[in-house]
């Protein structure tokens, strides 16, 4: 089919390749192509003898180096450690509000907190920390347990009705209509009472009728005028924020039979330092007091 | 022809037994490189670059070490690229990045520039500034210092492997190396404070991207100068070929004038002398040219139009008392008017022409407008980000809360006092992140000289101060000891319903 020539034009050799008469030179490599292509293989077996290459059965050779890259990502991340030492150490050492008078301690504590809360707390409470029905919004000013630094530390420390920690926030409201202290009329008047007291659209002559059983059966925890009390972890009543909903079907059944959240007690997951973090994190996204 | 000053005659002119490397006949891409050895030569084009020559080294290797006072805490290098930082500083000019389009309209200045500079000088670039140019007619200087001019070299380039050989070589190849070394080691300083890493590299101090790139340079002059040369221009540089849509008929270029050299030849007492033209046929213009070609060719890719050839011919010219200039800066057009026996243009019409003129019209126009950019540029500006998880907090009194992440930059070089303000928002009231303050409308900050202060603030407004879903309002940001302000457009959000 195809036999060497010389070509005439170049006194090249051809290498008999011959396409619709377009013939392939037979011209040697460049020289600098050839030694960087021998580099290369020698580069190669380099290569195969320092970094981990063989595939063997259950893992590859592991190259006299001894590197990996999850060692890498390992060494990387100790090494960031050791770099923000200095500054873990001073936001252990000192009070929370010290932490937040100082401009560059206070963004190392918000950045930390930040990236604490994405793993910890995000899953509940959002990754914008708005919460959803039953899981407190952080943003708001509304502090079922406070809101000052102090107390949301507590609160992180030790969890919400958490059953292993003995300092765990613990309310519990009774569940009114279920165990039969109040009927089902008693329980529609009182939620009508409550939407009064914060101000909604509501029955004027249930709420009236309910004005009487809200100040024998809530008014103790929750307070005459609805604004709850923070000691005894009892939510305000009285402002725009509803952690159950807000209308008078959902008022009526936590009043029936309650929900009660439950927040684990972090101080026996997280170190100090981390607690600290979150603290700061969480009283800056607006609401801290 | 023998003019009564001429101390030799053409005949005596010794005549260089060479041919160009890259003349026409030899030009072919499918050998390995011969040498070229450039001949020593003096005359007008060769002191005008030595003088460029040295300014424009003086230029790289000073720069660096200026000083320039811009208070405390900033930098005192004159020009400094403060990558660290973000900071290009020039002189009396400080670029922030996203002020980078001053740095592009250089660019386009520099471009303009050599587009006028090609159209009336040709590759005035390549022969004179182009730092190819100049490191390789350093690197020959030494060379020619070190082994003798060219015939010298091209003997010890035969010459077998002797003590002496390896000695010259050695030396040579150590200077060739320091000087590399110095090249690389003056870039690195436009991108840190000169003095400190200059101590820094000696001491091993230094970072490593610091010495990979003072090796990097190091390498590429050292091979470029000492051995590629030419070849750079030839091959790897796009210039050469850009540069014919630059040139034009009225581009002044180094031009042998053929009509009046041909035929050349030497034997000037021979019968038929008369009928020879003003080449001598000497070779002086091949055996001077760096680039290895030979100008009675005619225009050539190659040619670095450094006029070499030039001040070789006017010499003998000077010595047998020929009439100069038998090579010379010439247009195409006057070439070809004194071909054809008619008077040429004179040099201001083939400069002063409409595609000149354009150019410097463009080039200062851009410049001017430039300047004027430079001195009404804002030396206080306003970011603001709006948090968007959550898009808006519901307060327990019932207002709305928005969050936004505020930079406010200090672009002068000395601290500033300003007032942020939300504007267009009625009973809008901001915190800040950090600050323990009651709620207010304005707030006062101290801005750090050249800093961007970063601040996380939330407004709040009443329910009923504002529409459902997006409200626009103003962040404003005015100084207190001056007159600038800043403004930024954002957005409010309230619940649709």
């Amino acid at each position: 089919m195809s036999e060497k020539k010389t070509d005439e034009v170049t006194g090249v050799d051809t290498t008999g390749h011959e396409w619709d008469g377009i013939r392939e030179l037979d011209n040697p490599l460049p020289r600098w192509w050839l030694w960087t292509f021998l580099a290369c293989i020698v580069w190669a077996f380099g290569y195969m003898i320092f970094y981990p290459a063989v595939p063997m059965v259950s893992e590859a050779t592991p190259g006299v180096l001894g590197y990996s890259s999850r060692g890498a990502v390992h060494q990387e991340i100790r090494d960031a450690r050791a770099a923000q030492s200095e500054m873990i150490a001073k936001v252990e050492s000192l009070p929370l509000a010290e932490i937040r008078q100082n401009a560059d301690m206070l963004q190392f504590a918000i950045n930390g907190g930040r990236a604490a809360y994405s793993v910890n707390c995000s899953q509940c409470h959002g990754s914008g920390a708005a919460g959803s029905p039953g899981y407190p919004n952080l943003n708001d000013d509304e502090w079922i347990w406070g809101g000052d630094l102090e107390a949301i530390a507590t609160t992180l420390r030790h969890g919400i009705r958490h059953p292993g920690d003995d300092d765990t926030r613990y309310s519990e409201m009774p569940a009114f209509g279920r165990d039969g202290i109040l009927d089902r009329e008693q329980v529609r008047a009182v939620a009508n009472r409550v939407l009064a007291l914060a101000g909604q659209p509501h029955d004027a002559e249930l709420a009236a009728a309910g004005t009487e059983l809200y100040a024998d059966n809530c008014a103790a925890c929750h307070g005459d005028a609805g604004r709850g009390d923070r000691e005894q972890g009892a939510p305000n009543l009285a402002d725009a924020i509803w952690l159950y909903g807000s209308t008078e079907a959902e008022i009526a059944r936590q009043i029936h039979a309650p929900r009660h959240g439950v927040m684990p007690a972090w101080g026996s997951k997280l170190d100090p330092v981390t607690i600290k973090q979150l603290t700061i994190y969480v009283h800056s996204l607006g609401g801290g007091e | 022809m023998t003019s009564k000053d001429a101390s030799v005659t053409p005949g005596d002119v010794a005549r260089i037994e060479v041919e160009a490397v890259n003349s026409r006949q030899h030009r072919s891409l499918y050998k390995a490189r011969e040498s070229i050895h450039p001949m020593r030569v003096a005359g007008t084009f060769r002191r005008l670059k030595w003088w460029i020559m040295g300014v424009l080294l003086a230029i790289y290797y000073v720069t660096p070490w200026l000083r320039w006072d811009r208070g405390v805490g900033m930098p005192d290098q004159a020009v400094l690229v403060d990558l660290e930082h973000r900071r290009f500083f020039f002189f009396f000019i400080e670029i922030w990045p996203q002020e980078f389009y001053y740095v592009a309209g250089m660019l386009i200045m520099a471009g303009i520039g050599l587009f006028l500079v090609t159209s009336v000088l040709g590759r005035a670039w390549c022969g004179y500034a182009c730092p190819q140019t100049v490191w390789v007619d350093l690197y020959v200087h030494v060379e020619r210092w070190l082994e003798g001019d060219r015939n010298a070299r091209f003997r010890l380039d035969k010459a077998p492997w002797n003590a002496a050989k390896i000695r010259k070589r050695f030396t040579k190849y150590l200077i060739w190396l320091l000087i590399a070394v110095a090249t690389g080691g003056a870039w690195v300083f436009y991108f840190a404070d000169a003095p400190t890493l200059f101590v820094k590299l000696f001491t091993l101090e230094a970072s490593v991207i610091a010495y990979v790139t003072v090796g990097i340079l190091t390498a590429t002059t050292f091979v470029f100068g000492g051995f590629m040369r030419e070849q750079v221009c030839t091959y790897m540089c796009p210039w050469p070929r850009i540069q014919a849509a630059m040139m034009d008929e009225n581009s002044l270029t180094v031009t042998y004038q053929d009509w009046r050299g041909e035929p050349r030849g030497r034997h000037r007492k021979s019968a038929d002398a008369s009928l020879l033209g003003d080449c001598i046929d000497c070779n002086q213009c091949v055996a001077v040219c760096p680039m290895g070609i030979d100008i009675r060719d005619g225009q050539q890719l190659e040619c670095i139009n450094c006029a070499l050839c030039v001040d070789a011919c006017n010499t003998i010219m000077a010595r047998t008392g020929g009439t100069p200039d038998l090579i010379s800066y010439t247009t195409l057009k006057s070439y070809e008017a004194n071909a054809d026996g008619r008077p040429a243009l004179p040099l201001k019409k083939t400069i002063f022409r409409a595609r000149t003129l354009v150019y410097a019209t463009l080039w200062s126009c851009i410049g001017l407008a430039m300047l004027f950019v430079l001195f009404t540029r804002d030396r206080l500006e306003i970011n603001v980000l709006r948090d968007r998880n959550p898009q808006y907090v519901v307060l327990s009194d019932g207002s709305i809360r928005n969050g936004y992440t505020v930079k406010i930059l200090n672009m002068e070089q000395q601290e500033r006092r300003v007032l942020l303000q939300v504007a267009d928002l009625p009973d809008a009231l901001m915190t800040v992140v950090g600050q323990d303050l009651w709620p207010s409308r304005t707030r006062e900050f101290v801005l750090d000289a050249d800093q961007v202060k970063q601040l996380q603030i939330y407004v709040a407004v009443p329910r009923e101060a504002v529409e459902p879903g997006a409200n626009s309002f103003r962040f404003s940001v005015s100084d207190l000891t001056g007159i600038e302000q800043a403004h930024y457009g954002a957005i409010f959000r309230a619940p649709e319903e």
